[in-house]
């Protein structure tokens, strides 16, 4: 019996240790990759901000404004001025259809017999 | 274990042989057992002791390492953290009020050169030279070819010029990598952001430190990495902003003046949406601050709105009369005598025209009548004076959050006489920035409650303390409408948001004392929509003249009002307010609650 149980404990002491040495190098897999994935936000992120910053440059007013100026014939840009605000009232809806004829009223005075 | 028994057999037959008695002895081992006892006891308390020391010992040498190890090493970032701590920049954005970028940081490289590592000094100098044209050759020659181990060749370069000049190829010619700050927008808003420069510098990184304006204001909150990137939000809006430097530099340009500033400014949140100041600067490229000459204002970094303090001329007859109506000495219809001029010693007081003998408050407004509004001063008297343009803010700078605000003290009179009461409530005698004017004059638009000018964006009405009441505000903005309908400032009339204002022409003092003749400052204070403004716009031009007529005109109504009106047009519907008819005003109607 007490040889049983010197056995038992050497395997689990086995076990345990392989245990511990595969979670080890689990753990170091994991940190390696969470360096990388930080490695890659981080990248990410400068390459945002500059992406950004891009924006900001190209959006800015000055561009804007010339180019806008450079396209007038196409798009006919102006700046916002008071006089183009409008009022409901004076957007033009289309017409209302006119309603079915139900029952025509023949006023020609030519009918189909009377035609050579 | 054997035990020596107290009464050993032999050793009491023996005594009782020689008539001892035996008790002794059994008294005697009984003596020796309990010494051994206690001999054995003791050992093991010492021992107990000892391995107790031990684990004393052995857990503060433990603790001690430890912190010996902790405070030698290094800093370290924990990698296993699953988060992941936000890789901030150096230093946060600065946005305007809807998130468009105003700066930002970018990502550039600086070169520097070993010259112990340098393979071909001299065609290395000769490559860079090729590359950037403003470096001296013969310069970079001596310090390659020299005793000198480092050598700083650029601060900031551009990709394509890294490419360059590593296509050079020596091994001696390093990168470092370096944040500098962007303004993507250029020349706009410049006097607000202000720039930026490095501080500390070294050869990985360098410290990105604002020198002016908002920069340098909010320094400590754009370099605290507890924001985490967390954009600084100002009340700007960049389209405004943009248009009305536009409208700005042209009305400059047309009207001849040296330099113009603009505030427009939120009457209920003091949230300052455009300012400009002309000339500007671009805030990427700085210049460098004046050395010589004894006017600041000359430079393009001077910011007019903000530190440039002028006698802001008649825009201040409304305060006088406003005191007056609050404090119930007059009503607008009240008739005050205009006859001139008012003599103080050897100072006159009098009017750019005569305009009769009597006029009604209202009409003094109108037309601007210095005599009418120096009486009005003289009935509220000096004390009271001082007092209500002190509530308005006219005693302090600005709390405005711009670094050079804070120097802009007014310049106010030694000695508060009579005759400086009476010239200062027309505006001489006491010099304000134009933020002063444009805080003093929301007060006037939003019912009489201060505001405290800010450039941060703010969340809801930010009334201050009640300056003046309801109906003299009322009044006052009645009276400001009919300069413009009837009055001075005819040209502000934009069809569709009723503008209200008051022009101002102050004569430009001179820096060794007295007045120049044709030098003035033109200033236009308006409000828009009159019947509930919501904006407070001014305008000052610095030394306009419009010359499209016989002869040069100067005043406001001629130079700034044009251009106010011009800004309004261009930026109210960028505001988002649509061009409305005035409601007409009911002077029948009195206001009365139970």
């Amino acid at each position: 019996m007490r040889g049983f149980i010197y056995v038992l404990t050497a395997l689990a002491v086995f076990g345990l240790a392989f245990w511990a040495y595969r979670e080890n190098y689990a753990t170091q897999q994991a940190l390696r990759e969470t360096k990388t994935l930080q490695r890659q936000i981080g990248d990410a992120q400068a390459k945002l901000a500059v992406l950004r910053a891009e924006w900001a440059y190209l959006n800015r007013p000055e561009r804007l404004m010339e180019l806008a100026e450079i396209n007038f014939d196409r798009l006919g840009l102006l700046p916002l001025r008071p006089d183009q605000f409008g009022r409901v009232d004076e957007v033009s809806y289309p017409a209302e259809p006119l309603l079915p004829i139900t029952n025509p009223v023949d006023i020609s005075s030519m009918s189909e017999e009377s035609d050579p | 274990m054997i035990r020596t028994p107290l009464r050993p057999l032999a050793r009491i037959l023996s005594a009782r042989d020689r008539g001892a008695n035996p008790d002794a002895i059994e008294r005697e081992n009984l003596r020796r057992r309990h010494e051994e006892m206690q001999d054995k006891s003791r050992a093991r308390a010492e021992g107990r002791l000892l391995v107790l020391g031990l684990v004393f010992f052995c857990a503060f040498s433990a603790i001690g390492a430890r912190m010996g190890v902790v405070s030698v090493s290094e800093a370290e970032e924990p990698e296993a953290n699953a988060i992941g701590t936000p890789i901030a920049a150096q230093r946060g954005d600065i946005v305007d009020r809807h998130g468009r970028i105003l700066a930002t940081n970018f990502e550039t490289h600086s070169l520097y050169a070993q010259p112990p590592q340098m393979v071909d000094p001299v065609a290395s100098a000769k490559g860079l030279k090729a590359i950037f044209p403003d470096l001296d050759e013969e310069r970079l020659i001596r310090d390659f070819t020299g005793k000198r181990k480092f050598v700083w060749i650029k601060k900031r370069i551009s990709p394509e010029q890294k490419q360059a000049v590593h296509d050079i190829g020596d091994p001696g010619l390093l990168f470092g990598p370096r944040e500098m700050r962007l303004y993507p927008n250029g020349t706009l808003a410049a006097h607000v952001l202000g720039g930026a420069s490095f501080g500390k510098e070294g050869v990985n990184a360098a410290e990105v430190i604002g020198v002016a304006g908002v920069e340098k204001q909010f320094d400590g909150y754009l370099r605290d990495p507890a924001n985490a990137g967390q954009p600084l939000e100002l009340s700007l809006d960049l389209t405004v902003q943009a248009a009305a430097e536009r409208v700005l530099a042209g009305g400059m340009k047309i009207m001849n003046a040296r330099g113009a500033a603009s505030i427009l400014m939120d009457v209920h949140t003091g949230e300052v949406i455009s300012m400009v100041s002309l000339p500007n600067f671009d805030p990427n490229d700085r210049p460098a601050p004046p050395t010589s000459g004894f006017d600041p204002s000359v430079s393009p970094l001077f910011n007019r709105a903000v530190q440039g303090l002028y006698e802001l001329g008649s825009t201040f007859k409304i305060f006088a009369v406003a005191q007056a109506m609050n404090l119930g000495l007059v009503t607008p219809e009240t008739i005050i005598d205009t006859r001139g001029p008012i003599r103080w010693g050897k100072f006159r007081i009098s009017d750019f025209h005569n305009y009769g003998n009597e006029l009604s408050v209202t009409k003094i407004i109108e037309k601007s009548s210095n005599i009418g509004t120096a009486r009005l001063a003289q009935q509220i008297g000096a004390e009271r004076q001082k007092q209500f343009l002190a509530s308005l803010g006219f005693f302090e700078p600005t709390p405005f959050e711009v670094v050079e605000s804070a120097g802009a003290q007014p310049l106010l009179p030694k000695n508060w006489s009579e005759l400086s009461t009476m010239t200062i409530s027309y505006g001489h005698g006491l010099s304000a920035s134009p933020l002063h004017l444009a805080a003093a004059y929301a007060t006037v638009a939003n019912g009489g409650h201060y505001v405290s000018p800010t450039i941060l964006k703010k969340e809801g009405v930010q009334h201050g303390p009640q300056v003046m009441s309801e109906q003299a505000s009322r009044d006052s903005r009645i009276m400001l409408r009919r300069v413009v309908t009837e009055g001075t400032a005819s040209l502000a009339e934009v069809p569709g948001y009723a503008v209200a204002g008051k022009t101002g022409t102050a004569d430009k003092p001179k820096p060794r004392g007295g007045y120049y003749e044709d030098k003035v400052i033109a200033t236009f204070a308006s409000m828009f929509p009159a019947n509930d403004p919501k904006y407070v716009l001014i305008v000052t031009l610095d030394e306009p003249s419009e010359n499209s007529g016989s002869e040069p005109r100067r005043t406001a109504g001629w130079t700034a009002v044009p251009v106010a009106a011009e800004m309004i047009a261009r930026v109210a519907p960028l505001l988002g307010l649509r061009p409305e008819i005035e409601p007409r005003v009911q002077p029948s109607v009195t206001l009365a609650s139970n």
